[in-house]
């Protein structure tokens, strides 16, 4: 989206991106409930703004690398979501013809690179995506989404020094949503900010920012979109925010205390941020307006993707190889 | 023609891509002002520059990270990990990560890039220097995996690498870095998945890969001396594999052996075998029959090395064995 748009419009587009974003995922999870939705499937209800920021924030050929936790950083690029839903329903529409699922959403046109599965497996390949931006001159920036948890594996150490050392156009966005699975990641880490105190050992300033507030990450985005485009080498940021249902959609998350889960929900970033709108004296019919509009949206996805048809037998052995095929012998 | 060193192969293989395509570029550990741990890659940097020929630090995954995501925004990188074994460190970006998103996307991204690797023992590394890797390899779906065994073919199966649009795994045998070979002139262009008859015998077909293909060929010639006259096949790609050649000429001699370095379980003959015996049946005149390093680790004195790993001796008095029972 034109991050140069003026600052009503802006505040705007911040509101639409995480409206769609929350009433996508509330209906993906509906779906579950009507087992229409299967494997397994994780949500950013309440991670919104961050998504939501970065997809007003980025220039549209800039590159987006997200985990399974990925519906919202792939919508926020601009993805249509009936071929998001589609894809969760395993139907052929789908965004990868049901081959990937929930958790690999992709799409090569709005500058979604992949979701990946593998913690921290996509930090490293992000370098590689800025490190080809960087070769070509080409001004674009790669963006890699993970959480809290991933900060204790090993390719997040290899990809934040890697990046440092080439000062390679990449932002890597830490959403600390305080847990791993089930497990508080702060009592399996060295460090009480997972991410930003780790940022001093690559030489990068440390960036903590209140990832349920959307003018707020999107002013820390832009700041690193901008330093990486100008040259001067990866960002690493880490937004506080939290989710508001479990890990995955097996998950009750009894493992949190009531009264955390209360503080954060007393602190929702769509309410806050509406709220924040209307006090500045933007007009709540607006504000309804793209409500409304998003609800429409995800209703007509909805139909549409349920409509779509299994995927046929011919895809299974399709696009292993780039002549479309799966040949191993001759 | 020109005489080459399996080594100095290297070099020019990855020089006759970087010049013809400004988009290859090459990345690894020590490769480029130390000019590889094998000095296979000396001269890259003076000739291509540090932009295009980039020293990495100790991380693996960062290093196949990065091919992968050079690979899918337009750019044909190669990738050294320096011994194959490395491998298990940066596992996951290869089979999870490279081999899979094509599939998973629906066809959306492609990885055209090469990961080269020193493979093998001989040279009393111990078991952690020195594995053959390439069943590992095979056994992913999404990996093309190839193995050359002269130095023409390094060039040659380089070139075809490179160019081609899926990720290859391209194995380098490190017990043949020193040895020598015939090299065309100009440009050299080979083809993947097409397998070599390197000798045409009436009786037997030996199927041999990378620095077990001159093992075979001198035991075909000991062979030869006592009256066992046999097909020598190098088989170059495992993936892909050309069953057509190899079952041609195991059907013509009715029988077949295998000899390969890596560990027993799950070998590449063990696939040929299930290949020919599904496909081939009624032309075989005995049980194929595998020759390969067993089921052990690779152990570092020389003696024992020599005892695992398959040697002309061994060849010569399994095949004479099976073929005069
Ligand atoms: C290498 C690896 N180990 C473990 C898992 C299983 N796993 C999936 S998500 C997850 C928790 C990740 O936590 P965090 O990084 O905080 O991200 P969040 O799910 O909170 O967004 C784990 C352990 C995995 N997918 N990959
Ligand atoms: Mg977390």
């Amino acid at each position: 989206m034109d991050a140069a748009c003026h600052i009503g419009g802006r505040r705007l587009a911040l509101y639409d991106q995480q409206i769609r974003l929350r009433y996508f995922e509330k209906r993906a999870y509906d779906l579950f409930l009507e087992n229409l939705v299967k494997g397994t499937s994780h949500l950013s209800l309440g991670q919104e703004a961050i998504a939501g920021a970065f997809g007003v924030a980025m220039r549209h050929d800039d590159y987006t690398f997200a985990t399974y936790r990925g519906h919202a950083h792939t919508l926020a690029r601009g993805v249509p979501m009936a071929p998001v839903l589609a894809e969760l329903l395993g139907r052929e529409n789908g965004l990868m013809a049901g081959k990937g699922g929930s958790m690999h959403l992709t799409s090569v046109e709005h500058g979604v690179m992949g979701s990946y599965a593998i913690i921290g497996a996509h930090l490293p390949i992000a370098c590689g995506a800025a490190w080809s931006a960087q070769y070509r001159g080409s001004g674009q920036v790669a963006v890699a989404f993970f959480g809290d948890g991933t900060t204790n594996i090993g390719a997040f150490h290899e990809a934040l020094n890697f990046a440092a050392i080439w000062r390679l156009p990449v932002v890597f966005v830490c959403e600390n949503n305080l847990y791993m699975e089930y497990t508080r990641t702060s009592t399996v880490t060295a460090v009480p900010r997972p991410a930003a105190d780790r940022a001093s050992a690559y030489g990068l300033e440390p960036v903590l920012a209140d990832g349920n507030d959307a003018d707020e990450m999107y002013a820390v985005a832009t700041a690193a979109l901008d330093r990486a485009r100008a040259g001067e080498g990866p960002t690493l940021i880490e937004a506080l925010t939290y989710r508001h249902g479990g890990h995955s959609r097996a998950d009750p998350a009894k493992y949190r205390p009531p009264a955390e889960v209360d503080e954060w929900l007393a602190r929702d970033p769509i309410p806050m941020y509406r709220k924040r709108l209307v006090d500045a004296g933007v007009d709540a019919a607006a504000l309804d307006a793209i409500e409304k509009t998003a609800m429409e949206d995800v209703d007509a996805a909805t139909e549409e993707a349920k409509a779509g048809a299994a995927p046929g037998a011919d895809l299974l052995f399709r696009d292993v190889w780039a002549d479309g095929g799966s040949s191993w012998r001759n | 023609m020109a005489e080459l060193t399996y080594r100095e192969a290297i070099a020019r293989g990855i020089a006759q891509e970087m010049r013809r395509d400004g988009n290859v570029l090459f990345l690894g550990e020590d490769v480029a002002a130390a000019g590889g741990v094998f000095k296979g890659t000396t001269g890259l940097l003076d000739e291509f520059g540090p932009v295009r020929v980039r020293d990495t630090p100790i991380s693996e995954q960062a290093i196949l990270g990065a091919a992968m995501g050079a690979a899918m925004t337009g750019l044909r990188p190669i990738a050294e990990i320096m011994f194959s074994d490395f491998f298990a460190v940066c596992w996951d970006i290869v089979v999870n990560e490279i081999a899979k998103s094509r599939y998973m996307t629906n066809g959306q991204v492609s990885f055209p890039l090469v990961i080269r690797a020193g493979n093998g023992g001989g040279l009393r590394f111990g078991a952690q220097h020195s594995q053959s890797v390439e069943n590992w390899a095979m056994a992913v779906p999404g990996l093309k995996v190839v193995v050359p065994s002269t130095p023409a073919d390094v060039i040659g199966l380089m070139a075809a690498a490179v160019r081609d649009p899926d990720p290859v795994l391209f194995l380098e045998e490190k017990a043949l870095y020193p040895t020598k070979g015939e090299v065309p002139d100009g440009e050299v262009v080979d083809t993947l998945g097409r397998a070599r008859v390197l000798r045409s015998g009436a009786h037997a077909t030996l199927v041999a890969l990378g620095n077990m293909v001159p093992r075979a060929t001198a035991a075909a010639e000991q062979l030869g001396a006592g009256g066992i006259d046999c097909t020598v096949i190098d088989v170059r790609s495992l993936v892909p594999l050309d069953t057509h050649t190899i079952l041609a000429e195991v059907a013509r001699t009715g029988r077949m052996f295998t000899v390969e370095e890596n560990p027993r379980l799950c070998g590449w003959g063990a696939e040929l075998v299930s290949i020919v015996v599904e496909e081939s049946f009624f032309d075989l005149d005995g049980a194929p029959v595998r020759i390969t390093t067993p089921h052990i680790p690779l152990p570092a004195a020389d003696a024992l090395e020599d005892l695992a790993i398959p040697s002309v001796e061994r060849i010569v008095t399994t095949v004479e064995k099976a073929m005069n029972q």
